[in-house]
């Protein structure tokens, strides 16, 4: 019987290891600092998250198994958690002015930034179905505290109960899913349950399973129609802590979708790719539309976060090599436009003004022309309009699409696109406009600008240069399932 | 994609219980709402006062501040049991398990959850 | 009297976990649906106990004492988010949470 742990999980954890330590070093570290220096503790959370990196990129090149195959140490995880870390760096960077407006303590939110970027590490490297439960549960009661984080006021309360109930709602349904996976293989280890049950695909219980476990992860991703927590949640949420979610939650459960379903449950291909078909044409169709309507940008920036999930699950529909290298290309780049325009909002929060609604940027290229250009090259990217990387992301997804030969997939995804160009310009043409509301102007800080800065810069450079980005992508997407397989200890 | 229809039939089963069930007490249910009724069962002893009476909000934040660490010694039994296979290295283990917890503990003091006096920790 | 086979308590936890969702779905109090999803999170438990005694190995009953730690967490969290909302609005009947309409 193997015993625990050896020396060399040690190294392979490492990642983990030095952001649990940090995260911990937070917390203890905002209990004896004085009121006056709390600034500090957004700079010791950079320091964590950038120690962190330093192991995920040392360890990206393995193709194996750490815990007795509970985490994978591969590629793929790699490439996910380093994606976690700059999306969670650029959050704490555009957090700082905006809790300050606020007045709130920034200790207890740093720290439950890192844990919910922790549980983000875990889901994308878990091949087990405990593993990445864990992990999943992580970021979401992390996130649930982070929603409601700005306690008086109510817009954010009401938000962390809608989230906190529907989150709690589809991990039952998930679990449960989960619980007869299990039942039907015997085993957790997704590698062995996709032996396991190679032999039933056409087991009656194995279809609920697939179901249950697709609907309960459509929650997580904000898929028509498991999304109506998203706009209520991204409008209510402190705007920083929308942008992670948007960006960080949406990453990571994509990462544990597809560890649970290239992985564990290869066998049933033919039926969960005929569900996310119909997902994915929903969610594109309804995002897209809903965003239309809305008046409120955060609220629009989530319904297009939604047809955008609905973009990215094409490449699921797919489950080529093309189309998962899609993905992580198209998330990566999701990650740097949509971090950047909620940036750009936050940047807009006064003392008296909550500047998430389209008048607030009105006139904005008057006042804070950088700013403005910055929130134009976002909404382009968003709108996929070249020479931006949203058009480099959305082209190898759709022609993934064609070449696995979903060529109506990739139709609907183009006219959607063309649709969503409409709000994104509105938003455009609102910076534009020369009537300004009011005068106070807006001042950046440091951290602010930097995180606009290297948005900005990467939306553009992955645009007119993608071929680094799409080469990383393509040899991590090639490492999902590809460590060797251990034993169990059964 | 065949073989789908017997889950379509679950669902709509599940989904009529639900609406045949909350249809039926509204429709067919007898309503003859009495004082007696609407007041809270307290044993046959007629009520005294109202029932929601104010608690103060510590007795909240303890109950799940014990329950949290309640739930963790949950996970130091199968350590037990398992105790003489794991040997040194679990015992490490479950150290770094109890620092975790630790950290958490002088968290909860250092804000004054668990200081009655004062209200600070709220 | 037949002897309790798997399917039986499959059907109990099946049976368990509606219960659960059609509470979710119907009751208008958060602490009443917040009750109904820890059932589907019971019913989760015994199907995973269940299953960890037919195939006689003790995986299934670690997930499910992991299921209940993170219940409980999940408890701790929600009961603190429902009562920073009581104190601003003063009721948990989810029909009064309308702030934001979709």
């Amino acid at each position: 019987m193997p015993t625990g742990y050896s020396a060399n999980d040690l190294v392979l954890l490492l990642p983990e290891i030095v952001l649990t330590t940090g995260l911990l070093v937070v917390l203890v570290a905002d209990l004896f600092t004085g009121r006056s220096r709390q600034h500090w503790l957004g700079w010791l959370t950079i320091g964590v998250l950038v120690a962190t990196a330093v192991p995920i990129v040392a360890l990206s090149g393995h193709a194996t198994t750490a815990a007795r195959g509970l985490l994978a140490v591969d590629g793929f995880g790699a490439f996910f958690k380093l994606l976690f870390v700059l999306a969670a760096a650029i959050t704490v960077l555009i957090s700082r002015q905006y809790l300050e407006v606020e007045q709130a303590r920034p200790g207890e939110y740093y720290f439950l930034v890192l844990c919910a970027t922790l549980g983000m590490m875990v889901m994308a490297a878990g091949i087990d179905l405990i593993t990445l439960f864990i992990g999943l549960e992580t970021m979401a009661v992390s996130f649930y505290v982070l929603t409601g984080f700005l306690r008086p006021n109510r817009r954010s309360n009401e938000a962390a109960i809608k989230y906190f109930v529907l989150g709690a709602f589809s991990l039952g349904i998930l679990l449960y899913g989960m619980s007869l996976v299990y039942g039907l293989s015997g085993t957790t280890r997704l590698r062995e349950v996709a032996v396991a049950l190679a032999t039933q695909s056409d087991s009656l219980a194995l279809k609920l399973a697939v179901v249950l476990v697709a609907a309960g992860m459509a929650f997580k991703i904000a898929a028509v129609p498991f999304h109506m927590w998203a706009p209520d949640v991204y409008e209510g949420a402190p705007t920083p802590i929308t942008a992670f979610l948007s960006v960080g939650s949406k990453a990571a459960s994509f990462a544990m979708l597809l560890r649970l379903l290239l992985e564990g449950l290869p066998a049933m291909a033919p039926e969960w790719r005929g569900l996310f078909y119909v997902l994915a044409v929903l969610s594109m169709t309804v995002g897209n539309i809903a965003a239309i309507t809305q008046g409120n940008v955060k609220r629009m920036l989530a319904y297009s976060s939604i047809a955008h999930a609905g973009y990215i699950l094409i490449g699921i529909v797919t489950a080529t090599p093309r189309g998962v290298t899609a993905m992580l290309v198209y998330l990566m780049i999701y990650a740097f436009m949509q971090m950047g325009a909620f940036g750009v909002l936050a940047l807009l929060r006064r003392r008296d003004v909550v500047g998430d609604e389209l008048k607030d940027l009105s006139g904005l290229f008057f006042r804070r022309p950088l700013a403005a250009f910055a929130m134009l090259v976002f909404m382009l990217s968003l709108g996929g309009i070249p020479p931006t990387a949203g058009f480099m992301g959305k082209f190898w997804l759709f022609s993934a699409a064609i070449e696995a030969g979903y060529v109506w997939l990739a139709v609907i995804g183009v006219l959607n696109s063309a649709i969503s160009l409409y709000y994104y310009v509105r938003v455009v043409v609102f910076m534009w406009m020369r009537e300004e509301l009011e005068s106070a102007s807006v001042h950046p800080s440091p951290g602010v600008a930097v995180a606009l800065t290297v948005a900005v810069a990467a939306t553009i450079i992955i645009g007119v240069y993608p071929a680094p980005l799409f080469e990383l992508a393509e040899a991590s997407a090639k490492t999902l399932g590809m460590a060797p397989r251990v034993l169990s200890l059964r | 994609m065949e073989g789908w229809l017997p889950i379509v039939i679950m669902i709509a089963c599940g989904v009529g219980l639900g609406v045949v069930g909350t249809a039926l007490s509204q429709l067919v249910g007898p309503r003859s709402p009495t004082p007696e009724k609407g007041a809270p069962y307290e044993c046959g002893v007629p009520p005294v006062g109202d029932a929601r009476e104010r608690q103060s909000v510590k007795f909240y934040l303890v109950a799940m501040i014990f329950l949290l660490f309640d739930i963790e010694v949950a996970f130091l039994y199968p350590w037990a049991m398992a105790l003489r296979d794991l040997g040194w290295v679990g015992f490490f283990q479950i150290l770094v398990f109890f620092g975790l917890l630790l950290t958490g503990y002088i968290y909860v003091w250092r804000k004054g959850v668990l200081d009655w006096g004062s209200q600070e920790g709220l | 009297m037949t002897p309790i086979t798997p399917a039986h308590y499959l059907v109990l936890s099946a049976a368990l976990f509606s219960i659960g969702l059609i509470g979710v779905l119907v009751r208008r109090n958060l602490i009443v649906i917040f009750m109904s999803i820890e059932l589907m999170l019971n019913a989760v438990n015994i199907n995973l106990v269940a299953f960890s005694q037919q195939w006689q190995h003790v995986v299934g009953q670690v997930f499910a004492l992991f299921v209940v730690a993170v219940a409980a967490a999940e408890a701790a969290i929600g009961l603190g988010i429902i009562l920073a909302f009581y104190r601003n609005k003063e009721t948990v009947n989810v029909d009064e949470i309308t702030l934001m309409r979709w």
